[in-house]
């Protein structure tokens, strides 16, 4: 019926799903090796890059090859032997392909994880099963929840150093469910593995016939990804009018941007927020032709049936579901920049959506220990990699949606207009 | 009835037409990188996807080393004219003329295209210049955002790169200062080539296999041209081979192959087991860093 992507239509053989993910620990939970054998196993690894890291690790009198230095691309990370920023790796299966965000781990890179974990579908959370979880892993997990990462997996690392012991998975595996109870995580599955030995990574495991669940791969091909966008609440955010000025085209106005949440037709009803004018879609297009529908993630260009004034910045919606019009926001802020910490009534540009606006903060509610989750009521000010909540007052309205309906509507980023760099990330509660 | 979902390749597509617009709604004189090269067509091909109807609203720059395979220039003199836009080109060979650089003793031009290009930047005051990089050619492009800062040197300083979250990109400079784009990070290889395929876009020559002269060095093998002339010692043999890249003719190598369709191509990508790079570029073998060194200079 509908010919939406025809990328899609046209070559079902090829048409696989795209995953992103996010790993979090540090190289002691062998994180590295993990996904060093994610790449080996899948054919991703290459052999010059494969000889180049042997090269290396041999040079340096490693006793094993450090699959470490595969992921870690700069100088001073393979000099200091630690990750610090986030690596984007690939690799694909015939049923799907994978983005993997490689964030470090320790506290230290907390901006790192979240970045990461922003537009993860799933998140990788590792852990020893010598040591079970350590505070490290509960940080990340509510990290994770926090930035409503729809899947997460936890894996039990080196199982073959507790002689794959039943009791020891299980131990862990109630523990972190106890745990997890108290955080939003809507999926949560639990993998014994060992990455060194390739334990439940890509195959069954011999070594664990106590162990029924799928191996971590054959979970990452298969986990429900397509029920995680939102198709109910229409968001479409303008990001520029398009207007051709060409003779062919004289009167062409199309509305161009990328569909953050809902499904559109032509013939819906819209409403152009902030104005609150509504008219109909005329038609929806895209250089292969028009579409029948339109949902997340597509970029498209939207006509209406009446010449209104909208331009960036701008949101349709259904008059019968609209965003929020919002001055007053309330927002958990991760904070960024290791200069100046975010202070009360400090004055910020932030972008949400395809819209820029100033804000100002009124109060900062109170900082949160992401170890114990404990809140300071007395914090008057946010540093490097801290967690809190404040309200912000905008200089105009945010069409904007709590973060936990609508992770596209609901994040901002902060940036300090002296010298424009990104100081910190919002989520709208 | 429709299920909602998109094969990866239409996500990769939707991600990269995001990008453009976001820059040139947002940048004030945005420019692409064009060379003529597989991945830089593939990036005008999105452009004019990401304006459609209306022609793409920046013109692309080629930094031209002067050391091009023919077909390559020919291929990106026509693509040029076919789609409208207004082509500057930063030579190489003119700055060395004018003492803006020197020549290297081994006469490869790679790493003095930097001072050129930070040049045309600075004369034609691009503010966001997009780039064709891939985050699976290397490592160090691994780390590097999709909004890549430079400062009013062009350095990039990979220890101090602005968070990049959601799809909220921040392209925010000061007068000299820019933002390096890269709409195809999240491509690899074989992304660009099932791209290539599924939409039919048209490549020059070169990345066809052909029997060419070609003599063997350093373990690669380069195609006897004007640039490349065969040393004391060296055969000049026959060989079936393509390109998996094409930059400088002075260190681009071909690989063996029998491709001569992308259909063709996609399979060899699919199973091969060298990178891109490695396979094909004399410049990135100088050292472990080399290319976050370049990087840092200002190189793409």
């Amino acid at each position: 019926m509908t010919q939406a992507p025809t990328l899609a239509a046209e070559a079902p053989a090829e048409a696989t799903e795209l995953l992103r993910f996010a790993t979090a620990g540090s190289v002691d939970d062998g994180k590295s090796t993990l996904i060093g054998r994610l790449l080996f196993d899948t054919k991703t690894l290459f052999d010059d890059q494969w000889d180049a890291v042997e090269a290396v690790s041999a040079g340096r009198g490693d006793e094993y090859t450090d699959l470490a230095l595969l992921t870690d691309g700069l100088r001073s990370e393979r000099e200091q032997g630690i990750t610090i920023d986030v690596a984007y790796r690939y690799f694909a299966t015939p049923e799907r392909k994978f983005i993997i965000a490689d964030t470090p781990g320790h506290i230290q890179y907390t901006r790192n994880m979240v970045t990461g974990a922003s537009t993860a579908d799933l998140a990788l959370i590792l852990v020893d099963a010598r040591k079970g979880l350590v505070e490290q892993s509960r940080r990340h997990a509510f990290l994770c929840s926090l930035l409503r990462v729809p899947h997460m997996v936890l894996c039990v690392n080196k199982m073959d150093l507790v002689d794959y012991d039943e009791d020891t998975f299980k131990r862990i595996e109630k523990e972190f469910g106890s745990f997890a109870t108290k955080l939003e995580i809507p999926d949560l599955t639990v993998v014994p593995i060992s990455a060194l030995k390739g334990d439940n990574v890509v195959r069954r495991s011999e070594n664990m016939p106590w162990y029924q669940g799928p191996s971590l791969l054959h979970h990452l091909e298969k986990v429900h990804i397509a029920s995680d966008r939102n198709l109910v609440d229409v968001r479409f955010p303008v990001q520029q009018v398009i207007r051709p000025h060409s003779s062919d085209n004289h009167d062409y106005r199309g509305y161009a941007g990328q569909i953050a949440s809902g499904v559109m037709k032509p013939g819906d009803e819209v409403m152009v927020l902030p104005s609150g004018f509504t008219s109909k879609i005329a038609s929806i297009e895209t250089a292969d032709g028009p579409l029948d529908e339109a949902f997340p993630p597509l970029s498209v260009t939207v006509r209406l049936e009446d010449e209104l004034d909208v331009s960036r910045g701008d949101m349709l919606c259904r008059p019968g579901n609209q965003p929020r019009v919002a001055q007053d926001v309330e927002a958990m802020v991760c904070w960024m920049d290791e200069q100046r910490p975010l202070r009360l009534r400090g004055k910020y540009a932030i972008k949400h959506t395809t819209a820029d606006a100033r804000a100002i903060v009124k109060d900062v509610q109170y900082q949160l220990d992401v170890n114990t989750l404990h809140r300071d009521e007395s914090a008057e000010e946010l540093r490097l990699n801290e967690i809190g909540r404040v309200t912000l007052r905008t200089t105009k309205p945010l069409l904007c949606d709590d973060y936990r309906r609508n992770r596209a509507t609901g994040g901002f980023i902060i940036i300090d207009e002296s010298d424009n760099r990104t100081v910190g990330a919002g989520i709208i509660v | 009835m429709s299920d909602y979902r998109v094969s990866h390749l239409a996500a990769l597509e939707a991600e990269a037409i995001f990008i453009f617009r976001e820059v040139a709604a947002t940048c004030q004189r945005p420019v692409l990188l064009f060379s003529g090269g597989k991945d830089s067509i593939v990036m005008l091909h999105l452009a004019q996807k990401a304006f459609w109807p209306a022609p793409i609203p920046f013109p692309v720059m080629h930094v031209d080393t002067g050391q091009n395979f023919d077909e390559v220039i020919e291929f990106r003199d026509r693509r040029v004219a076919a789609t409208g836009v207004q082509l500057v080109v930063a030579s190489v060979q003119d700055a060395i003329d004018r003492g803006l650089v020197t020549e290297p003793p081994d006469g490869t031009r790679n790493r003095i295209q930097t001072p050129v290009l930070l040049e045309a930047a600075e004369k034609y005051q691009f503010d966001a210049l997009f780039g064709g990089a891939r985050r699976d050619e290397e490592k160090a492009r691994a780390k590097e955002r999709v909004f890549s800062f430079r400062d009013d040197f062009g350095q990039w300083d990979p220890k101090n790169q602005r968070p990049e979250l959601w799809n909220l990109y921040n392209g925010r400079v000061h007068s000299g200062e820019q933002i390096r784009v890269f709409p195809l990070s999240n491509w690899t290889e074989l992304d660009i080539w099932r791209y290539i395929g599924d939409q039919s876009i048209e490549l020059p020559p070169v990345y066809f296999a052909a029997e060419r002269e070609v003599v063997e060095r350093d373990g690669m093998l380069y195609a006897v041209n004007r640039f490349i002339r065969p040393r004391d010692g060296e055969t000049v043999f026959a060989e079936k081979i393509r390109y998996r890249t094409v930059g400088d003719a002075t260190l681009t190598a071909g690989v063996r192959s029998d491709a001569t369709t992308v259909e063709q191509i996609i399979a060899e990508v699919a199973a091969t087991r060298i990178t891109e790079r490695g396979a094909t570029r004399g410049d990135d073998k100088t050292s472990e860093a080399a290319m976050e060194d370049r990087k840092r200079e200002g190189y793409f």
